[in-house]
């Protein structure tokens, strides 16, 4: 209740945060990511949650508020590509993470009704200038921060867990989900059971007993829901066992098999992505993939299959067998080849601000600037479905920007403002409030009084 | 939570107890460990009365470094923007090394030894090399399974009887990864299952074949504590204590009486046999030798300490017991009691903004390590991570505009000591080694940029100034003998 109250407070106490608004932001260098590209300075204009018009030469309408960004920078709201967001409130404490399906179901673990928008982590990650994301299970509870005790953190996030359950369902880890990061939104999924989860390589030998045993087991899912969905009343009747799977799991799989929904597949080595590669050919899947520290070794084979892989351009260490090739330039040889690379920062709290210094990362090893930017704007939106609405400032797209201190790679810059549907976001991130409480000078009476 | 964040009492009892009569043991100076060889005779009497091994004092430094410099020549950086760790920029300067040490640093005109390699630094920038004051490349290094997972002897809450040294892989690919982002040098702790977890060992971050060819010689050894939440969860889940934070800080401190007995008991023993009298030396006890090694101001503690009223806790043992805190590790927490820790002159490590992973990390801000700073803490940002200290450069860009954010206005020559001048300080070797100043060993890095920028890449990496790494020249790139035939053959940029 405390919290509802608050969140109505600051709205109202927000007169920037009114929705109909007209904005003009003057005098920025734009960053469209789009055809338009680097606008050196010029206006965008926001009307009615859209992007109104964006340009050189461009006059603030009447009665807009005017910001000027004094040549700052304004970029299109970044999209954290894979995500605990909303689903993960403290890593450590399992009652307050919600990302993975448990032992009962797999494929038809739906992760959009965990969504919670009032996590204190939604405006930490707002506060690294990201407004919308996609939210995607994991396997197990294993997953960062517990497993060595040496300093609790992991960044090889990338990769899941694996607790056993049981191998059919185990392998599939859920749908996706896709969220917007405005503040005082009740219901921030935008689009829920985008893409069903798999984890391959080691974290399906770990389920399943070997790579061949967990490819069998998921060819086999495969095939049964494809029986399932000719077939339903088999099923219904329970005359038979015919599938390892619950009824829940294979009605989750049958977009997959029709290749309406795409495979989310986080694979690392280059021998399981090309067998990957190949299994989507045989069985008609969409993919999108996710990892690929050897994605490079077979970049060319990626690109003619046209399959988009999300990468973490700091991956460069051999952390595991499957990641021996791992290098900082995979993005770059990626993108050289023609690949469509997105971005990624780690899964969890404010360590999505790696979204925008990974991107920064990739372009300190050789991809140039425009790819990076788009990389985790433009193309985590197309890959993802909805680029029609977001990822780039064009006119007619939702008004999700950011102006920024700087350049918005760039360590030494933060956002000035966030814009989410033409709204002006509150920046009350906890942290800012706790930074806020301490620097404050001492009056004699103790912090919790400032 | 909110309950066990005693603000109002901790932090009057901690202040108060900060005006006590402290002052003049914290200051105690660090004794570097003896690095002669293990046959050297010990010089006190008694020591010559026992049989070899049982006096640890007598031999100090059973496991002595053997590192030696690469090859080197007289070197001068001309040109770049150096930055020297002890607030001075020189815009255009000249830094030459010769001899493996920093002969000059200064403006542009800056004399440059005839015959010495001059590289043209123009464009770039000259920092020292960095440290990562809290790593655990080698005892848990990559690739990551079982059988090298060696940083966690999590079989008994008190372990300082282990040294983390002996469970360096000096083969971890890491090491080759860290020094092309300009890490010279390393402090290897155990992990943070332990309230005691074991010695912590300084590393020269040169390729070698054994451990002991990287040890920095004269480093003292830390002892690696822990408050929190993992000593409590690793025992509590095994039925033992420690399973709450009372039971840590009684563990610390029923660790701490048995050393102040030891030392009592090996001082009686040293001073009757001074005295020619008849005595009986205790038995030797690798937990206790450590132990009392830090009430006798030998070893630095290192102490992993989110939380501030944890901080506040272990300042108020090391008073009962007489030694002094080094540093704070990860200490999410810092900011909120700066000043005490500027006042105990006990650095703070922490993260560019790594927290809220578990609830001792909650309340770790971004603007931590420059809100401290600011309050005249020594702050020192580390990695704890493989993958962050490629990157200690960016991370401390990130935590100076989190200061600079709310009006701090902290400079490049200010924040270049967090990951330099301040991790040499904690760990007992900034007479050495740490900063750009005459005499100190040459462990210079030249960066392609200013070195806090998000596309600054370590373009020559120096030790004791010899070329350890040149990103621009494959003979200057060393692989791990477990990468040769693997993918990607352990080329990584």
């Amino acid at each position: 209740m405390s919290r509802s109250l608050l969140i109505s407070l600051l709205l109202s106490s927000a007169p920037l945060a009114v929705s109909a608004e007209t904005i003009a932001i003057t005098n920025a260098k734009i960053e469209t990511v789009a055809a338009a590209g680097e606008i050196a300075s010029g206006t965008v204009v926001i009307k009615d949650g859209k992007i109104a018009a964006v340009g050189a030469g461009i006059a603030a309408p009447a009665g807009a508020r005017v910001i000027d960004a004094k040549g700052q920078v304004v970029s299109p709201g970044l999209i954290a590509a894979s995500t605990s967001l909303g689903v993960d409130e403290v890593n450590g404490v399992s009652s307050t993470r919600d990302e993975s399906a448990g032992s009962e179901i797999g494929a038809a673990f739906d992760i959009s009704y965990g969504v919670n928008p009032n996590s204190t982590v939604i405006p930490i990650a707002r506060e690294h200038g990201i407004t919308r994301a996609i939210v995607t299970p994991i396997g197990g509870r294993g997953f960062g921060g517990d497993q060595d005790e040496d300093g609790d953190i992991d960044v090889s996030t990338l990769k899941a867990g694996g607790e056993a359950k049981s191998a059919g369902a185990g392998l599939f880890e859920g749908q996706a989900a896709m969220i917007r990061l405005a503040s005082g939104d009740l219901d921030p999924v935008f689009k829920s059971r985008v893409a069903q989860v798999v984890d391959l390589g080691e974290a399906s030998q770990r389920v399943a007993g070997s790579r061949g045993a967990a490819i069998t087991l998921f060819k086999e899912a495969l095939d049964d829901a494809r029986r399932y969905q000719k077939n339903k009343a088999v099923f219904d009747r329970g005359a038979d066992i015919p599938s390892k799977l619950t009824r829940a799991d294979l009605e989750a799989l049958i977009p997959v098999v029709e290749g309406k929904t795409p495979l989310l597949v986080r694979v690392h080595r280059a021998s399981d992505i090309h067998m990957v590669l190949r299994l989507a050919r045989e069985e008609h899947l969409k993919l999108i993939l996710e990892g690929c520290e050897e994605g490079w070794m077979i970049a060319s084979e990626l690109a003619s299959a046209g399959v988009p892989v999300m990468i973490d351009p700091e991956a460069d260490l051999p952390e595991s067998f499957e990641t021996l090739g791992a290098r900082l330039d995979n993005a770059t040889r990626l993108q050289a080849a023609g690949v469509t690379i997105v971005i990624q920062g780690a899964r969890s709290y404010n360590n999505v601000r790696q979204v925008r210094l990974n991107a920064g990362t990739a372009v300190g090893n050789g991809l140039s600037y425009q790819a990076a930017l788009a990389a985790v704007t433009i193309n985590p939106a197309k890959v993802w479905g909805f680029a029609d609405r977001a990822g780039s400032i064009e006119v007619g797209k939702d008004a999700d920007l950011v102006l920024w201190s700087g350049d918005p790679l760039e360590t030494s810059t933060w956002p000035v403002a966030v814009f989410i549907g033409g709204k002006q976001q509150p920046q009350d991130a906890r942290i800012l409030k706790l930074r806020d409480r301490y620097a404050k000078p001492a009056d004699g009476y103790p912090p919790p009084y400032h | 939570m909110g309950s066990r964040v005693l603000w109002p009492a901790g932090c009057a009892a901690a202040l108060a107890l900060a005006l006590s009569a402290c002052a003049t043991e914290i200051a105690a100076p660090v004794k570097p460990a003896a690095t002669t060889q293990a046959s050297t005779a010990p010089s006190s009497g008694p020591a010559k009365a026992l049989p070899r091994g049982l006096d640890g004092q007598a031999n100090p430094d059973p496991f002595p470094s053997t590192y030696r410099a690469l090859p080197s020549r007289p070197t001068a950086i001309v040109g770049a923007n150096i930055l020297t760790a002890t607030g001075q920029e020189y815009d255009g300067g000249v830094v030459v090394m010769v001899d493996g040490k920093i002969a000059a640093v200064g403006p542009a005109g800056t004399a440059v030894p005839t015959g010495a390699t001059v590289i043209d630094g123009k464009g770039r920038w000259v920092t020292p090399g960095v440290i990562d004051g809290h790593s655990h490349l080698g005892v848990y290094p990559s690739p990551g399974v079982q059988a090298t997972s060696d940083g966690n002897e999590a079989t008994d809450p008190n372990t300082a009887y282990v040294w983390a040294e002996h469970s360096v892989w000096p083969g971890d690919p890491g090491f080759n990864r860290a020094r092309a982002g300009g890490v010279t040098g390393l402090q290897i702790l155990p992990g943070s299952a332990n309230l005691f977890g074991g010695r912590s060992v300084f590393l020269k971050n040169i390729p070698a074949v054994t451990y002991q060819a990287m040890k920095f010689p004269g480093a003292p050894y830390g002892l690696k504590m822990a408050c929190g939440e993992n000593p409590k969860r690793v025992y509590g889940s095994k039925g033992r204590t420690p399973s709450t934070e009372m039971g840590n800080v009684a563990g610390y401190r029923r660790a701490w009486i048995d050393a102040a007995d030891y030392k009592r008991r090996w001082d009686d023993y040293r001073a009757k046999a001074a005295k020619g009298e008849k005595a009986d030396a205790p038995k030797r006890d690798l937990t206790l030798d450590t132990l009392m090694g830090v009430l006798n101001g030998e070893i630095r503690i290192q102490n992993h300490c989110y939380r501030a009223y944890e901080m506040a806790t272990m300042i108020d043992i090391s008073r009962e017991f007489g030694f002094h805190i080094a540093a704070f590790h990860h200490t999410s927490e810092g900011y909120k009691i700066a000043a005490l820790l500027a006042k105990e002159n006990i650095c703070m490590l922490t993260w560019a903004d790594w927290a809220g992973f578990k609830m001792e990390s909650i309340d770790g801000i971004q603007a931590n390590a420059a809100l401290a700073y600011r309050a005249g803490a020594c702050v020192i940002i580390h990695s704890d991570d493989p993958i962050i200290t490629q990157h200690l450069n960016q991370e401390a860009g990130i935590a100076m505009a989190a200061g600079n954010r709310i009006g701090l206005n902290i400079t490049p020559a200010e924040a270049i000591a967090w990951i330099t001048l301040n991790p040499a300080k904690a760990a007992g070797v900034a007479d050495k080694t740490g900063s750009l100043e005459v005499g100190k060993m040459a462990d210079v890095v030249l960066w392609s940029a200013n070195p806090f920028s998000v596309y600054a890449k370590a373009d020559k990496v120096f030790l004791d100034g010899a070329l350890a790494y040149d990103r621009a020249d494959p003979r200057y790139q060393p692989k791990a003998d477990f990468e040769l035939g693997q993918p990607g053959e352990g080329a990584f940029q």
